[in-house]
């Protein structure tokens, strides 16, 4: 199919009076109507990632259009949300993204604590800067090993993830009382201090982490069938990517120098250095190095920060957790969790729940380009595209 | 047979079962999961069957994508009322016998979000449910307890008589029906013949 230009989506959005069986005609030429084969894949499908569903248009094997279809998972997250205290939602943004809970109480405690006002004290920062970078490392491994699962590489390589995910698990479950659920942000700070020998713990695993990185980029990144397999598939450029609205591993890996960590400054990231992996082809290759190199990243942070966390309070004593009422206005937070830019955005009205609540999910913008990626390639690459985009259904359907 | 013969048996290399006691160990030990993740319990399921936990210690590592294969459907997470036709219709393409966990909070009763909408208030609703798993999400601890619960339930099954097996009785049903889109919830809102809501003795 080399040189041959597909009209994408966005194109054909603007001829609105056009049929189906008309655009589906022009996007592969006219003429070849019975040829087309439409299959639905999903919901219930292994590659899926959960109960996302892809009607894709093939001619032979190759994909000439491509539908996503969301709201298995609706679970009216948005809708609860308005109706119950400030406090109340907290629970519910851990199941946005059930991969890295933290980096979303995060999220939601930074867009509260810009409407109302509260100070994050010194060691709370601290807090939350070391969870979310181990969510961010935890959700990369775990996103490795789903990519290569899609590959075909049954079993091993997820099976050394979510080995990994355990140790980190541990470290959660010890500080917050839960593996998964964590619900341990507030406002104004964490729910309660760490726990004792969690920071020797933490500096264990942190220490012991770059050895399995090794042994996965050993046993994988310069795999040849790896590379065969991922580089120049699902090429994504940087402009769309900008246009789109893409964040986060996408993004970079197309080569746009953009991490929230860098141009928002939130939390006390200035204090670390660290470097921002950028791709050069915007292919699933680059996607996937983009992740490896940023758990290194993480790691780099990770280490100075469990030193120098000092002693204190580990929550603002202004905030107060009951009868949480802040004075109308709106405010909107946002932070680079390890799957882009995960924004609230609240407008109060002086009651004790929010007017409106709205969440701006990394997973559903990432994934509204999907057609663009694939279009022209295999059914095969269409899956492995999907992969790595890193979508979670419980942040797409909300 | 008694169990005195039975001992003084097989300490001779003879070992004597009933029928339905070697059938029911055979299948009780080679369940196959259907690999079918509805949320974020999907993710502890996957861990139940990773290196850790280690699900294949009961016989049941291997999760298969289609339904035809499978004999347990592990309900894990919020079913939706647009997923709920689809979990129905999965069920009953799987071939008898077939057993459904349930597993989390969601799938047992809608959990943290039954005053959704969208969201059905229990898969128990529309198909039987063998064993609930509460939680949110449960720990892979509280899967494999799920499982072995599950496995005792399989080794008490009957081959023969009036309460044997559901999938020995012609009489009753292995396929239930697919609820519809109506105009404000899905069409019937629950099989009655299916779901006994909890009876409050006070």
């Amino acid at each position: 199919m080399d040189g041959t230009q597909f009209m994408t989506f966005h194109d054909l959005a603007y001829d609105a009076g056009k049929t189906d069986f008309q655009r589906k005609a022009e996007v592969i030429g006219v003429g070849r109507e019975g040829e087309l084969l439409e299959v639905a894949m999903g919901p219930q499908h292994p590659s899926t990632h959960g109960v996302f569903r892809m009607d894709v248009v093939l001619d032979g094997e190759t994909v000439v259009k491509l539908k996503p279809v969301f709201g298995y998972l609706h679970r009216n997250h948005e809708k609860i949300a308005e109706n119950t205290s400030y406090l109340g939602s907290m629970p519910y943004t851990d199941r946005l993204d059930y991969f890295c809970s933290l980096t979303n109480n995060w999220a939601y405690a930074l867009a509260v604590e810009k409407l109302a006002g509260l100070q994050v004290p010194e060691r709370a920062e601290y807090i939350r800067l070391i969870t979310a970078e181990l969510t961010r490392v935890l959700n990369h491994t775990c996103l490795a090993g789903f990519l290569l699962q899609d590959m075909g590489a049954l079993g091993t390589p997820l099976m050394y993830a979510f080995r990994e995910r355990e140790k980190i698990l541990d470290l959660f479950e010890s500080l917050t009382g839960a593996r998964m659920m964590c619900n341990y942000m507030r406002f104004g700070g964490c729910r309660c201090d760490l726990p004792a020998g969690w920071l020797a713990e933490a500096r264990k695993v942190v220490a012991e982490y770059p050895k399995f990185l090794d042994e996965f980029d050993a046993l994988l990144s310069g795999n040849e069938i790896l590379m065969a397999r991922t580089q120049g598939v699902g090429k994504l450029s940087a402009e769309l990517a900008i246009n789109a609205g893409i964040t986060g591993p996408m993004l970079r890996a197309s080569g746009v120098d953009y991490d929230l960590r860098k141009v928002d400054n939130y939390g006390i990231y200035s204090r670390y250095p660290f470097r921002v992996p950028l791709g050069d082809h915007g292919d699933v290759y680059d996607r996937y190095m983009i992740r490896m190199l940023e758990m290194r990243e993480s790691l780099k942070i990770l280490e100075p920060a469990l030193k120098d966390i000092p002693e204190g309070p580990v929550v603002d004593p202004k905030a107060k957790l009951r009868g949480f009422r802040p004075k109308p206005g709106e405010a909107y937070g946002r932070i680079e969790t390890p799957k882009g830019e995960l924004g609230f955005y609240l407008i109060s009205d002086g009651s004790p729940n929010p007017y409106r609540y709205r969440v701006r999910p990394p997973s559903l913008i990432n994934l509204t380009i999907l057609e663009d990626m694939c279009l022209g390639q295999t059914v095969a690459d269409a899956v492995i595209t999907l992969g790595s985009v890193d979508i979670v259904l419980g942040e797409v359907d909300r | 047979m008694d169990d005195g013969l039975r001992n003084e048996l097989s300490k001779q290399g003879v070992v004597v079962v009933k029928l339905e006691e070697l059938y029911n160990w055979g299948r009780k030990n080679s369940v196959w999961p259907l690999s079918f993740g509805l949320a974020c319990c999907a993710i502890e399921m996957m861990a139940a069957s990773m290196a850790r936990y280690d699900l294949a210690r009961f016989g049941a590592e291997v999760f298969r994508p289609s339904p035809r294969q499978a004999d347990l459907m592990i309900v894990a997470g919020t079913v939706t009322k647009k997923m709920a036709p689809q979990v129905v219709r999965l069920y009953n393409q799987m071939p008898e016998p077939k057993y459904v966990i349930a597993m989390g909070a969601c799938a047992i009763s809608g959990g943290p979000f039954k005053q959704g909408y969208n969201v059905l208030k229990g898969i128990d609703r529309y198909i039987p449910v063998d064993v609930h798993i509460p939680g949110c999400p449960p720990r892979p601890e509280a899967l494999i307890h799920a499982f072995m619960t599950l496995q005792r339930k399989i080794d008490a099954q009957k081959l023969t008589g009036p309460d044997r097996a559901r999938h020995l009785n012609a009489d009753l049903p292995s396929e239930f029906p697919v609820p519809l889109f109506g105009e404000h919830d899905l069409v019937p809102s629950k099989n009655p013949n299916v779901w006994r809501p909890a009876v409050v003795v006070r």
